[in-house]
């Protein structure tokens, strides 16, 4: 393909390397340094897109990330991203884009017969309908609006593309780098500030590369040009092109999202995109202005651009726009139009709604005039123009509309800060101190002309210098284009048809006025009912002026209409960007235990349980279902010996002459009368006097404990226990640490337990020299660690400590040992199953709601000593026959599965709500019974041993009558546990 | 939002762990009369402007006291407790 | 005004130019029966009930910004009732019957959608809990299925199967959960209200409350004194604030809770999926836009906005879950300032003065729960008497340990 529309030897294009890439199937040709709008322009492309409601033919509006229209899907791969501007994305070779939103292709959409109907369709009409017949909401209606709504598709496939975040910190961030943005960057990097120059354009000048007026004499991009080499050289200024300033966060935090690689025809390891989070003393914001358009009938036809566009195309990539026409109510506009003209564009007319403008000029000048009409189907090919001596016909391939210029402030509103109206403008500004590290500088503030710009880039960066204790230099702002700026406010031409707003989402003047017709006049109201602004340009170039629409259909001024809310993103960030590091295992952090490689090389499937990775179960070779290996291990442990890493448990190691007073502050349990040497249980409460925790608090030596906590809960009772000394006892010589990383942990359970723990002590013990309970020292295969005579079991138990670094080597030795003992290791699954026949609770009973009073430890709430959690759990609801109790359950039938998470009834009553008494947490079947077993909540339970109740699971299918008893179903006298 | 954290000077929001308002540090006499219990447990003044809240530093483990504004969420000042 | 699809079918032929306004805009009259004190979705659907139930029309909503300027519209537009503590299930139970006939009882397409919620789990744990909590769904008589791994990928086959942190195990399945266009929903409550004769007062900003002898007796607006015999406070997000000026101190703590939109997009989400390990939750709206949330950002707040650790975390457990949605850009976030309470369930009660009425503590659960809210204050204003759905929301749950606490994380407000 040629590239017709282009003038020669124009732009700032680089015409030495040409790229190819495709359209809707179709190959074309541009430019290096062209936008795929700018290369499809080049080929005399208008059309490229639809819009979203009516499937109207669209082209550019805009040259920059604003756009409304030109919203494409681009293909990398397989891969495929939706709703990418044209306007941003730049061309390479190989680049794949095709339009969205259309049916069957973009010149024939079928569902444009929507626009047939717009009179059916005003804003908000669905409320109003789709109610009859009921059903057909959900099975005809939606449906049917879903699929035509939505714009681009995602592919559906995972997103493979790469992604980062990252930190940066600077003294000074300079939000655009025009002239204002490069003048405040160049001062404060010559006073030797850090600063990031963060522009949302790949190259840097800003408009200064598509106004090109003088500056210090020299063309505009020139001058950027030189300054920018000059800040490159700078050590202390990062420059960042292609990189929006997205967000203000608090404490001057700022989101920015940098395209890394989409540009590039092969990225290499390169991401697509890295959100940066940039933490900055100070920042400027020089992000410009937008261009807003004049609503007029058919205002939106390939071919209606802004006419900054216009300019930014001819100037930047030496597009021919063909026969232009202007439309605008200001000064910039009229300048653009004799700058075009000297650039060798033909002027069609210039049209202003001004009676005062001047008609002198070097193509036909319309004062007092407006355009009322366009006509060209899939492109623009005349406009109508009503003036003075009547309504003339311009065929014209361009019309160029400037309703005037809004400063770009909304980053100085993300914090909650309103702008001013300006009438003098037509537009908001930015009030000062709107978010407290910031001042904004240039444009973006409502400075319009070069010069004003280069000196409140300046004047800002003195400022902020000032701020940051460093010297301004001595430098000037240089001469430049000085022009004044004069709009008169015009907004909609009033001709009939329709006048579109926010292109985007097909919002027309007729759709505000009948919102305001309807009573929906609040601006958020109009808004909301209108869906202006709500679609990906977010009313970049349509917001300001549908609420001056709005003010005129209420008879509010436009001060007094508002704005709706400025919220981040200001431009919209990819999920993948946002959430990089996200997949797959980067969700979490993974804790591994010692044991892990030598559980997964035993095979055992790996759960996950408060971070860590603990082994379900571990399967021999005949067994088939979990079920066996889990039978299997709870047998080994019953009947010989087993090995199970409970390193994962916390462990807190505290120490000092108060450790005992501050425990016994922790615990509802007294733990100052722990003997050295000796182990016990430990109940905690929250201060709300539910139950927090348990564990075991072992005293090994007058001033020194280690406790454990449950897998999960091990952070917040660390945290918990901060607070309390920090908040209650700071005075206290206590001190404490996590050490759960420290030391790896192994419970050695069964009858032969002694046996073999003696095989690898340097000491043996014996029921005399280590009873029950007991904890100390111990020499383990020539390693200093500790012996814990504890069991969570029920059978005799030692668990084994030793510096984590050992703990690979002695879970292997340990194991080798129990299966030459007729044992080996057991997994979760077994241990689940061991703690159920002993009535041991874990998380699944002690869920955040359950009292002391509820598992039948209100007894361990000593009455002797304050604890946390003791004065809330004295509360009236939280006891009581009316609270559900912990109960065992026995099915009747002992083969009958039983499940948790099943409710229970009396044996007579339905399963509803109201005849519910409790309900199962915890549930196994125990090969030492040869029955399934289950622990719950029943209400009153405790007073209701030897009642039958109805389990019933209606989710799985179950009914099964289970008799009340005792949690405890194995060995309830602990003859085993004392061995 | 970036706090001061008394003991390892500004750092994210993403490495506190919020607890609730200061108040929680006057804890009642253990004996002290039941409503007295709910208002410290559950009762708040939950002001919309400068609050004090506790704050926990978990790179630390430092428990901090923050005077800030609710509505604005400027940090106006952080002390350790302990 | 009727709507219905032949008015708007006669509307468009006509130019659109008969519509009136959805509801009239008064000037405050002296003395009402009733005041409401905001204007959001439960103060508007208890104006309505009022009225339709109760007969009780001499009612002023009192609104400080535009009806539905809060939480109702600055939410992920989930509607469900699947809960499983007594007290909340029937509550949510009679929600969502009430959701169901909407549209019709208010004349006003509020776009419910039951298009089914999936509560995601990932270990066995998570799954009994979960069975615990459909069980419950069952016994209230709402639908509940529990999914296995097969079932859930059959249905979601776009997440993340093969490598997530936490792998998917399976779901609990509420078919009758879904969505709601939540602007609508104030929207239709008001005109429904208004048709009935109440007044909708927009900009009027209360800034007291009379109390003699230990009864209420009107209002002090921005717009002058009003005389009520009984107001209601239902200002969620300043609930502290509008109770302080009757001399109250209300178990709530005020938090951000930040949510996201993206870019419309073709149909993709077909269900609302809940990612509790990720404290992720996500829909697609019938425009398009992925609607998504997270957790709160977990600091007492009235900033209306969030901070980035929160936002990333939201969108990196979109990653690990369904990386499909990578490439979709998120257009907006926003942040509603939620009352939560210290067991994380709402309060519908009277309180210590005469004739004064608290509605508030609905942590992030609000949304759903507009219609029964209404329902249910309506019913204890008119007639002295809690309803028996909404019985166990009193304020004093907290001193005497009657607490409906579903997450089980205690007292600590920001923490349900």
């Amino acid at each position: 393909m040629t590239q017709s529309h282009r003038i020669p030897g124009k732009g700032l294009i680089d015409r030495s390397r040409p790229v190819r890439f495709s359209f809707d199937g179709r190959p074309y040709e541009g430019f290096a340094g062209d936008t795929l709008a700018s290369a499809l322009l080049a080929n005399g492309v208008r059309l490229m897109a639809r819009s979203f409601k009516y499937h109207r033919p669209r082209g550019v509006l805009t040259a920059g990330p604003e756009e409304p229209n030109a919203l494409v899907e681009v293909f990398e791969g397989e891969q495929k991203t939706p709703n990418m501007r044209a306007t941003v994305q730049e061309v390479f070779t190989g680049l794949r884009a095709q339009s969205q939103n259309r049916w069957p292709s973009l010149r024939h959409d079928l569902m444009a017969v929507n626009d047939r109907f717009a009179r059916f369709l005003a804003a908000g009409f669905y409320y109003k309908t789709f109610m009859w017949p009921a059903a057909f909401w959900e099975r005809v209606y939606e449906p049917a609006i879903r699929r035509a709504a939505g714009l681009g598709a995602l592919s559906g496939q995972p997103d493979e593309g790469r992604y980062e975040q990252a930190f940066a910190f600077c003294d000074l961030l300079v939000i655009g780098a025009g002239p204002a943005g490069l003048m405040a960057a160049l001062s404060a990097g010559r006073a030797g500030a850090d600063v990031i120059l963060a522009e949302a354009d790949a190259r840097m000048g800003g408009r200064l590369l598509a106004d090109q007026p003088t500056v210090a004499d020299r063309p505009g991009p020139d001058w950027a040009s030189q300054v920018l080499g000059e800040l490159a050289a700078m050590p202390n200024v990062r420059l960042m092109p292609r990189t929006t300033v997205t967000g203000a966060y608090d404490g001057g935090t700022w989101g920015a999202l940098e395209r890394v690689g989409l540009h590039l025809a092969d990225p290499g390891a390169l991401p697509r995109e890295c959100f940066w989070r940039i933490v900055a003393r100070r920042a400027i914001l020089a992000a410009g202005a937008l261009e807003r358009p004049i609503a007029h009938p058919d205002n939106d036809r390939p071919g209606v651009m802004l006419v900054s566009a216009v300019q930014s195309y001819v100037a930047r990539h030496g597009i021919d726009p063909g026969r232009v026409v202007v439309f605008g109510n200001n000064d910039s506009a009229l300048q653009a139009a004799r700058v075009l003209t000297a650039q060798g564009v033909r002027i069609a007319g210039y049209v202003d709604p001004r009676e005062d403008v001047a008609v002198v000029e070097d193509f036909p000048v319309y004062p007092g005039a407006a355009v009322t009409g366009t006509r060209g189907r899939l492109g623009l090919r005349d406009v109508a123009v009503r003036h003075k001596g009547g309504v003339s016909l311009i065929e014209a391939e361009t019309l160029a509309l400037s309703g005037g210029w809004n400063p770009t402030l909304h980053l100085a509103c993300h914090l909650g800060g309103r702008p001013d109206w300006d009438a003098g403008l037509a537009a908001f500004v930015p009030r000062a101190g709107m978010v407290p590290s910031m001042t904004v500088a240039g444009a973006a503030r409502g400075q319009f002309s070069t010069a004003a710009c280069l000196a409140d880039g300046l004047a800002a960066a003195k400022a902020a210098l000032s701020d940051l204790g460093l010297k301004p230099g001595t430098d000037t702002a240089p001469a430049a284009e000085d022009r004044p700026y004069t709009i008169a406010p015009f907004w909609a031409v009033d001709a009939g048809g329709r006048a579109w707003l926010d292109f985007a989402n097909d919002v027309t003047t007729k759709d505000v006025q009948l919102s305001a017709q309807e009573g929906f006049s609040a601006v958020e109201h109009m808004k909301r009912y209108t869906t202006q602004g709500m679609a990906p340009d977010q009313g970049k170039t349509s917001n300001v002026t549908a609420l001056a629409v709005l003010a005129e259909a209420t008879g509010q001024g436009i001060a007094q209409t508002g704005t709706t809310t400025f919220r981040p993103p200001f431009m919209p960030v990819s999920i993948g960007a946002m959430g990089a590091g996200g997949r797959g295992m980067g969700f979490a952090p993974r804790r591994l235990a010692t044991s892990d490689g030598q559980s997964r090389d035993m095979g055992a499937p790996m759960i996950e349980a408060g971070l860590w990775y603990r082994p379900s179960y571990f399967p021999r070779a005949n067994e088939v279902t979990w079920r066996q290996s889990c039978d299997r291990e709870v047998t080994m442990v019953r009947s010989s010996v087993a090995v199970c890493d409970v390193s994962t448990l916390g462990k807190i190691d505290v120490q000092g002459p108060d450790a005992e007073r501050f425990l016994d502050f922790l615990y509802t349990n007294a733990m100052a009368s722990l003997k050295p040497g000796r182990t016990r249980y430990g109940l905690m409460l929250r201060e709300d006097g539910h139950v927090m925790d348990d564990g075991t608090c072992a005293r090994l030596g007058q001033d020194h404990f280690v406790i454990t906590t449950t897998t999960a809960a091990a952070g917040q009772v660390m945290r918990h226990m901060d607070f309390v000394q920090q908040a209650f006892c700071a005075n206290w010589a206590v001190r404490f640490a996590s050490v759960t990383e420290h030391w790896a942990q192994f419970a050695v359970a069964g009858p032969k337990a002694r046996e073999l723990v003696n095989k690898i002590l340097q000491t043996p013990v014996d029921e005399r020299n280590f009873p029950f309970m007991a904890c100390g020292p111990a020499c383990i295969l020539g390693v200093q660690g500790r012996l814990f005579r504890i069991s969570f079991s029920g059978e005799l138990g030692y668990e084994l400590a030793v510096p984590a670094r050992y703990g690979a080597d002695l879970f292997a030795r340990l194991v080798r040992e129990a299966e030459g003992m007729g044992g080996g290791a057991y997994g979760m699954e077994a241990l689940n199953v061991l703690r159920i026949e002993k009535g041991f609770i874990t998380h699944a009973e002690i869920h955040g709601r359950v009292t002391a009073f509820d598992i039948g430890m209100a007894g361990m709430i000593s009455a002797r000593k304050d604890c946390i959690g003791k004065a809330a759990s004295r509360r009236p609801g939280l006891t009581g026959a009316e609270r559900e109790q912990l109960v065992g359950l026995m099915p009747i039938e002992p083969q009958a599965a039983i499940s948790a998470g099943a409710h229970l009834y009396d044996k007579d009553a339905p399963a509803t709500r109201e005849h519910n008494q409790g309900y199962v947490t915890s549930v196994g079947y125990s090969p030492t019974l040869q029955s399934w077993l289950g622990l719950g909540f029943l209400r009153n339970g405790r007073a209701r041993h030897g009642e039958i109740v109805r389990l019933v699971d209606g989710l799985r299918g179950i009914k099964v009558a289970c008799r009340v008893v005792h949690p405890v179903f194995h060995d309830p006298e602990g003859g085993k546990l004392r061995g | 939002m970036r706090i001061s954290c008394p003991c390892c000077g500004p750092r994210d929001r993403r490495e506190f762990t919020y607890l609730g308002a200061a108040a929680y540090l006057d804890r009642p006499d253990p004996d002290a009369p039941a409503p007295e219990w709910d208002a410290y447990l559950h009762l708040r003044d939950n002001p919309a402007g400068r609050t004090r809240d506790l704050w926990y530093h978990d790179a630390c483990g430092s428990w901090i006291v923050v005077t800030r504004d609710t509505v604005t969420h400027a940090v106006l000042a952080a002390e350790a407790l302990a | 005004m009727r709507y219905s699809g032949f008015r708007v079918f006669a509307q468009g032929l006509t130019g659109n130019r008969g519509w009136r306004p959805a509801w009239r805009k008064p000037a405050p009259r002296d003395a009402y029966d009733v005041v409401i004190i905001g204007g959001g979705g439960h103060g508007l659907a208890t104006a309505w009930y009022l009225a339709k139930n109760h007969g009780i029309t001499n009612v002023a909503v009192l609104e400080k910004g535009y009806l539905g300027s809060g939480n109702i519209g600055r939410n992920t537009t989930i509607v469900r009732a699947n809960y499983f503590l007594p007290g909340n299930s029937e509550f949510y139970s009679h929600s969502l019957k009430l959701w169901e006939g909407l549209e019709r009882a208010l004349n006003y397409n509020v776009m419910h959608s039951r298009r089914g919620l999936i509560n995601l789990f990932h270990s066995d744990a998570q799954r009994d809990a979960f069975a615990r909590r459909g069980n419950a769904m069952l016994a209230q008589g709402d639908d509940a299925v529990l999914l296995n791994r097969a079932d859930v990928r059959r249905m979601l086959p776009y997440l993340d199967f093969e490598q997530a942190r936490f792998p998917i195990h399976g779901g609990l399945y509420h078919p009758r959960g879904g969505t709601a266009r939540h602007d609508a929903v104030a929207w239709g409550y008001a005109r429904a209200a208004d048709r009935r004769g109440v007044d909708l007062i927009e900009n009027c900003e209360v800034t007291g409350i009379d109390v003699e002898n230990g009864r209420v007796t009107g209002v002090q607006t921005s717009r002058g004194p009003i005389r009520a015999r009984q107001v209601a406070l239902v200002a969620a997000g300043r609930s502290s604030q509008v109770a302080a000026m009757a001399g109250m101190r209300l178990p709530i703590e005020s938090h951000v809770l930040q949510a996201f939109v993206t870019e419309g997009l073709k149909p993709v989400i077909d269900h609302v999926i809940s990612f509790g390990m990720g404290h992720f939750y996500i829909s697609q709206s019938d425009k398009g836009g992925l609607v998504f949330g997270g957790d709160l950002d977990f600091h007492a707040s009235y900033g209306a906005r969030g901070n980035l650790p929160m936002a990333e975390h939201v969108m990196e457990a979109g990653m690990t879950l369904m990386p499909m949605i990578g490439r979709a850009r998120v257009l907006r976030s926003w942040g509603g300032i939620m009352d939560m309470s210290p067991d994380g369930s709402p309060i519908i009660d009277r309180t210590h003065i005469d004739g004064l009425f608290v509605n508030c503590g609905w942590n992030y659960g609000g949304f759903k729960a507009v219609p029964a809210s209404g329902w249910c204050l309506a019913h204890l204003v008119a007639t002295g008497q809690p309803h028996p759905v909404a019985a166990r929301f009193r304020l004093d749950r907290f001193a005497t340990g009657h607490l409906l606490d579903e997450e089980g994380t205690g007292s600590q407000h920001n923490l349900h």
